[in-house]
């Protein structure tokens, strides 16, 4: 059980970095899963084409409140068009723990925004 | 703890399930997620076996001795099963599930029969099955869709039905009869009676209350009464829509195809007696067949039997799930006033996350929005865990569920 809920993941889900609205935004995507409605947004503020700024905002599981969580601290900083590139196994790998099937869209929902966000293409990420 | 709740009105029926000797993660599994699907006796599995290896062949076709067996087992199936509900064979229609029959309903009836300025009116605690459907017509015929609302302890108000009926508009009614979230029992005969008085046709969606409860639908009075046969410890496919003769009959048919057909011309056909006339192509045989063992199984347990079973389960848990600390109770709080699902919240834990802990002990609980979205912003949640419970469950499940919600706390540092 602790294998899924590590520390890191409950203290992410209880405090997740860089949550809330961005009131000056150049990008904005939102999203839910509709297996079960969690719900995600993003704003995001670009600056000499990276990403300056970064707020996700929703309601949803551990594992997708601490996914967006840990992913914002990696985004922020990125060149907007690395963003693109990025894979469902960066953010699993960033998540640090091991995903069931049935969690994995819990899990992949912030690159979903973030992809939505900056490249339009909002398809569920392989 | 009351000892009480561990008489059981049923006999202990766990051995006739097969499925309820699977072991994961070193527990027996507790099954509490039959309002998502049932499980299914062995009696329904041999009849089913027994039809495709002994009997097997189409209906209502063949000549020889095979299909006439197959059409009598068939068509034996569905008069038990329409009078298992109180309805009567012609009237009683195999759909896929329970969404195809209130479809069917929607584009054989309502498409037809609304336009501008109708208003069909549905309640905040319908399943998507008895929203979208009634969402599309609106879109293509121009009328409007209206919701009654649902109070803080999860009921109707017969008086907010009475005045929307009274503005004279509404041409139809849906309801559920028990809600898959709230386990409320609405007050259907009520509804439908007040809803033809008004001039409006009446759908009830029964998917969580045949399974569970006595139902009669020639009492209940609505023009329409759908259900599903994997709820009621039937096979998925096979799903039923009761209907009013006099509609039925005028109505078109929903599916176009083989078998519903009396005549087909170049241009033009006629149509099948009912209820062939609604049901195009080769229907699901051995499905129906397969309900037709699992309405036996239920009826000789006894449908009173089962309620008052569902009724003690439900009240075990509606008192021992406040044990746990920061549990918010969705649905009314009265045992009677509500079928064997209860829905709850946990602060600081998302559904999601009190499923896996379940999981964890083998106990399947869903969680999610149970395809009632309108009714999930109605409560203010995104989503909320459910247990819900059918005759193999016994209080011993709700103490496992505690005990996994508790270890949930635990894992969560709360």
């Amino acid at each position: 059980m602790e294998e899924l809920y590590r520390d890191y993941i409950l203290d992410h889900y209880k405090n997740p970095r860089n949550f809330g609205e961005l009131e000056t935004r150049d990008l904005e995507f939102h999203d839910h899963n509709p297996l079960c409605g969690d719900e995600l947004g993003v704003h995001i503020r670009v600056e000499d084409g990276k990403i300056a700024d970064l707020r996700f905002h929703g309601q949803g599981c551990a594992i997708s409140q601490a996914a967006a969580s840990i992913a914002s601290e990696e985004l922020i900083g990125m060149p907007i068009d690395e963003v693109g590139d990025l894979s469902a196994d960066w953010v699993i790998e960033q998540l640090g723990i091991d995903i069931s099937a049935t969690r994995r869209k819990c899990a992949l929902l912030n690159l979903k925004v973030i992809r939505g966000a900056t490249t339009g293409d909002a398809s569920w990420p392989e | 703890m009351a000892t009480a709740h561990h008489t059981s009105t049923l006999p202990d029926v766990r051995a006739d399930f097969p499925v309820l000797r699977r072991e994961w993660n070193g527990h027996r599994v507790t099954y509490i997620d039959s309002a998502a699907t049932a499980q299914k006796p062995k009696q329904v599995l041999d009849a089913m076996d027994r039809f495709l290896n002994e009997s097997n062949a189409s209906v209502h076709r063949g000549v020889y001795d095979l299909g006439r067996e197959a059409t009598e087992l068939f068509e034996g199936a569905r008069e038990r099963i329409a009078s298992f509900v109180g309805g009567t064979a012609e009237t009683t229609i195999f759909t896929h599930n329970a969404t195809e029959a209130i479809n069917l309903v929607a584009y054989a009836w309502a498409r037809d029969n609304l336009g501008p300025g109708d208003e069909i009116l549905i309640t905040r605690m319908e399943h998507h099955s008895n929203v979208v459907p009634w969402q599309l017509v609106c879109q293509d015929t121009g009328a409007k869709l209206r919701y009654l609302g649902v109070s803080d302890d999860g009921r109707l108000s017969l008086d907010e039905l009475d005045s929307v009926l009274a503005e004279g508009r509404v041409k139809l009614v849906g309801v559920v009869h028990v809600s898959n979230v709230l386990g409320t029992i609405n007050p259907v005969a009520e509804i439908a009676a007040r809803a033809r008085a008004a001039g409006a046709v009446s759908v009830v969606d029964g998917t969580q209350a045949v399974p569970q409860m006595p139902v009669n639908v020639a009492d209940v009075g609505a023009d329409f009464y759908a259900w599903t046969g994997h709820k009621a410890l039937g096979p998925t496919g096979v799903g039923v829509l009761h209907g009013r003769r006099e509609l039925l009959l005028e109505m078109r048919p929903f599916i176009a195809g083989g078998h519903m057909i009396s005549r087909v011309d170049d241009e033009l056909s006629t149509w099948a007696e009912l209820p062939h006339k609604f049901e195009a192509g080769t229907s699901a045989i051995a499905e129906a067949i397969g309900l037709g063992a699992a309405i036996d199984y239920l009826s000789d347990l006894g449908m009173e039997n089962v309620r008052t079973h569902e009724r003690d389960l439900t009240t075990y848990a509606l008192e021992r799930l406040p044990e746990v600390p920061d549990i918010t109770l969705h649905g009314p709080p009265d045992p009677d006033r509500r079928g064997g699902v209860v829905s709850f919240s946990m602060e600081g834990i998302h559904p999601h996350d009190i499923a896996e802990v379940c999981d964890r002990f083998a106990v399947c609980i869903r969680a999610g929005h149970h395809c009632a979205q309108p009714l999930m912003r109605r409560l203010g949640v995104g989503a909320t865990a459910r247990a819900s419970f059918h005759v193999y469950n016994a209080p011993e499940n709700v103490d496992r569920l505690l005990e996994a919600l508790h270890e949930a706390r635990r894992v969560f540092e709360l």
